[in-house]
């Protein structure tokens, strides 16, 4: 081997391999049980002073799996992982490309399993009439002629020796993955009250603002419930708006984000605020107006001058399902009527006749992500599922038969192979083959 | 007759199965063996049923969805996966006395799935985090994973205490560990065993980091129970490495292999109720 240096040696063990692993679970178990992600003033509250000094002295807080040290031993691991695959794979190439004809009769000798029988007839006959029942089997050979005999060769699942190497390949591009998406990428939130629009979202942590380079604006947020009262669905309608002009609109709900230019946004939260949103249109003229009202005061529409408030409401914590509404046109006495959250009522006075509805108003707290890592990250993963099949679950398994010819116009026959892996279920196989070839 | 009913049905059948697969190593006979899989068969039927029935009734309640949300129902999940697995290495390797150390971990899941107290057993409907076609493919496949482990841990228990006794007696024929397979076959199987979890976990770490990805835009945040089934895999992986590449077995392996389920079980069970995070509904 031409790189026998220590340094190379070191980082081509695998007891290196053993090691970090090992430091990396028992190291990852701090980060479970000191919880991640709080302020230095949390920290401090919780374990005192000297400890959450010590703990932030060691990056044990506030982020432990980002610090400095954590990411040093994922890094050792990769330099390791390709170091290790590097040192090995050319052998395994060597394996996998070998002249397997070439193996000496003598060394076919001394391998297990092994099956030995005669049969008449001139060698070369034999040889071909024993390829053409392997290969009907789906076991074609390759045969070739020695000093004292004809070898026939067949193998299978030669390349299946690289399964490893492609798990190997599978962490590093996740690695890679996660490595891109962290550097190009960013993780924000927005806190969006209804019928607002921005065009900034703020990093986690840091909170630096991001500009999306669009404006996104929240429609309408809405939860449902169920009869026991557990949340069934928070859904916000979004629109995208390039230069004030909608370009995209969408429902979203957990587990159903959008995605924009490569930004995806998630319904992650909600706040409830104690304005409510009123829409009233005169039927006779047609003329609609949205307003935003606070809880129990009276407000005069802009355009109208009709009066309205919200004197009541009744709901679940701070989410109101139906409200008492006041409503008047200054023609005749006012309305009073309690009406369903999101639900739209007739309501007719003397003069004109009006629909109202009524809303409680929302800011809905959208997630903010772009990761243009995240595709190599899918590819890692898919290449990880693959690899741990091949590596684990097949084998490379190699057959060599030696044709000597026998005084009395017979052949002896020497029946011999190899797995690299499942011997015993490579034993059941031999034993199969061997059966029925020699029915043949 | 309701779900309840049957996989209550479902514990005692187990602990009946435990009890005959214990009576089978003691007694060593052929027709006990036989008593004891048919029994296991048939109480493995009815937890099916049992765990059909409640999805069927999660539809008749008008919630509708897989029973595989909660601590009760992934708890029920385990025990039928692990037995399922059990089932599939005494028919494959054509070994009954296994029995006496997987079912066991059936019964006591089971056990606490009935008995432990603050564990609902109501069939509620799902809150909008769980409402996703990757909940199915991820929880099955991690309880593939975990039940895999867990068998493997029952394996590795059954190797120390036969070699315990094949180190102690030169004649272990005549002993009553002597019924056990050869210490050989157990260690070739626990490792079987392992892999086969190790490559459930993975795709289950895999297809969560799918879903959390779609709900939260992150796929690996750290949160304790990502972490600490990144541990068991790490765990496992070290397993697997020093067999392939330096050799270990015997009972190096079954203390790895009791290791690694003892860090399932942590994974499983104490990140939900001694650590906070994202995977707080699995608690209840």
């Amino acid at each position: 081997m031409k790189h026998k240096n220590p340094i190379w040696s070191f980082f081509a063990s695998v007891k290196l391999a053993l090691f970090t692993l090992f430091f990396l679970s028992t190291t990852s178990i701090i980060g479970t049980i000191i919880p991640q992600k709080e302020s230095p003033h949390w920290y401090v509250e919780r374990y005192g002073e000297k400890i959450a000094n010590l703990f932030a002295n060691l990056s044990f807080t506030p982020d432990m799996y980002s610090s400095g040290w954590f990411i040093s031993l994922l890094g050792l691991l990769c330099i390791n992982l390709i170091v290790c695959s590097l040192e090995r794979f050319p052998g395994v190439w060597q394996q996998i490309k070998a002249d397997n004809l070439a193996t000496p009769p003598a060394r076919l000798e001394k391998m297990t399993p092994q099956h030995r029988w005669q049969l008449d007839g001139q060698d070369n006959d034999v040889a071909n009439l024993l390829a053409t029942s392997l290969g009907s089997i789906g076991w074609p050979t390759e045969k070739r002629n020695h000093e004292h005999g004809i070898l026939l060769f067949a193998q299978k699942g030669a390349m299946t020796r690289i399964g490893v190497y492609i798990v190997h390949a599978s962490i590093l591009i996740i690695f890679a993955g996660a490595t891109l998406g962290s550097i190009l990428g960013f993780k924000a939130s927005i806190m969006l009250p209804e019928t607002n629009s921005t065009d900034v979202a703020y990093t986690f942590g840091t909170h630096t603002p991001v500009n999306l380079g669009f404006e996104i604006r929240c429609d309408n947020f809405n939860i449902e419930f169920y009869d026991n009262g557990m949340p069934k669905s928070y859904r916000s309608q979004l629109s995208i708006l390039e230069d004030g002009k909608i370009v995209l609109k969408k429902a979203i709900v957990v587990n159903d984000p959008l995605t924009y230019k490569g930004i995806t946004f998630y319904q992650s939260s909600y706040e409830p605020f104690s304005d409510f949103l009123v829409t009233i249109t005169n039927k006779n003229s047609g003329l609609s107006e949205t307003e935003i009202i606070p809880y129990q005061q009276q407000q005069t529409l802009q355009k109208s001058g009709l009066q309205v408030g919200v004197i009541s409401a009744d709901g679940r914590g701070q989410s109101a399902s139906k409200m008492k509404i006041w409503f008047t046109d200054n023609n005749g006495e006012p309305s009073l009527f309690w009406l369903d959250n999101g639900a739209q009522a007739t309501v007719e006075r003397s003069k004109n006749n009006y629909t109202v509805s009524v809303k409680q108003m929302y800011a809905t707290g959208l997630q903010v992500a772009k990761d243009p890592g995240v595709w190599l990250v899918y590819i890692g993963c898919g290449l990880m599922i693959f690899g741990l099949v091949i590596a684990f679950f097949t084998s490379h398994q190699r057959i060599w038969l030696f044709i000597q010819r026998e005084p009395g116009g017979k052949c002896s026959i020497l029946m011999t192979g190899t797995a690299n892996k499942n011997k015993t279920g490579f034993a059941k196989t031999f034993q199969q083959l061997s059966e029925s070839i020699h029915k043949a | 007759m309701n779900s309840s009913q049957l996989i209550g049905i479902t514990t005692f059948t187990y602990l009946f199965s435990t009890i005959l697969y214990a009576a089978l190593f003691i007694f060593k006979s052929n027709r006990l063996g036989f008593i004891a899989t048919i029994f296991t068969i048939a109480a493995f039927l009815i937890q099916t049923a049992g765990i059909g029935l409640r999805w069927v009734e999660s539809y008749q309640l008008g919630i509708g969805r897989a029973p595989l949300t909660n601590m009760y129902e992934s708890v029920v999940f385990f025990a039928w996966t692990i037995i399922l697995i059990y089932l599939i290495i005494e028919w494959k390797f054509k070994t009954k006395i296994i029995g006496t150390f997987a079912v066991p971990f059936a019964f006591l899941a089971m056990a606490y799935a009935s008995f432990a107290t603050g564990i609902t057993k109501e069939i509620v409907p799902l809150i909008p985090a769980l409402q996703s076609n990757w909940l199915i493919a991820h929880v099955v496949t991690c309880f593939i994973g975990y039940a895999a482990f867990a068998v493997a841990a029952g394996l590795g228990f059954m190797y120390l205490i036969k070699n315990t006794s094949d180190t102690r007696q030169s004649t272990n024929n005549s002993s009553l560990l002597g019924t056990l397979p050869a210490l050989k076959v157990l260690d070739d199987i626990t490792h079987k065993t392992m892999v086969f979890g190790f490559l459930w976990l993975s795709v289950g770490i895999i297809t969560g980091a799918i879903w959390a990805n779609s709900a939260w835009g992150t796929y690996w945040s750290w949160d304790p129970k990502e972490t600490w089934s990144l541990i068991t895999w790490f765990l496992y992986a070290i397993t697997l490495h020093a067999r392939y590449t330096r050799g270990w077995g015997g009972t190096r392996i079954a203390w790895l292999s009791i290791f690694g389920f003892i860090s399932v079980i942590f994974t499983y069970y104490g990140v939900n109720f001694l650590l906070s995070g994202l995977h707080s509904y699995g608690s209840g």
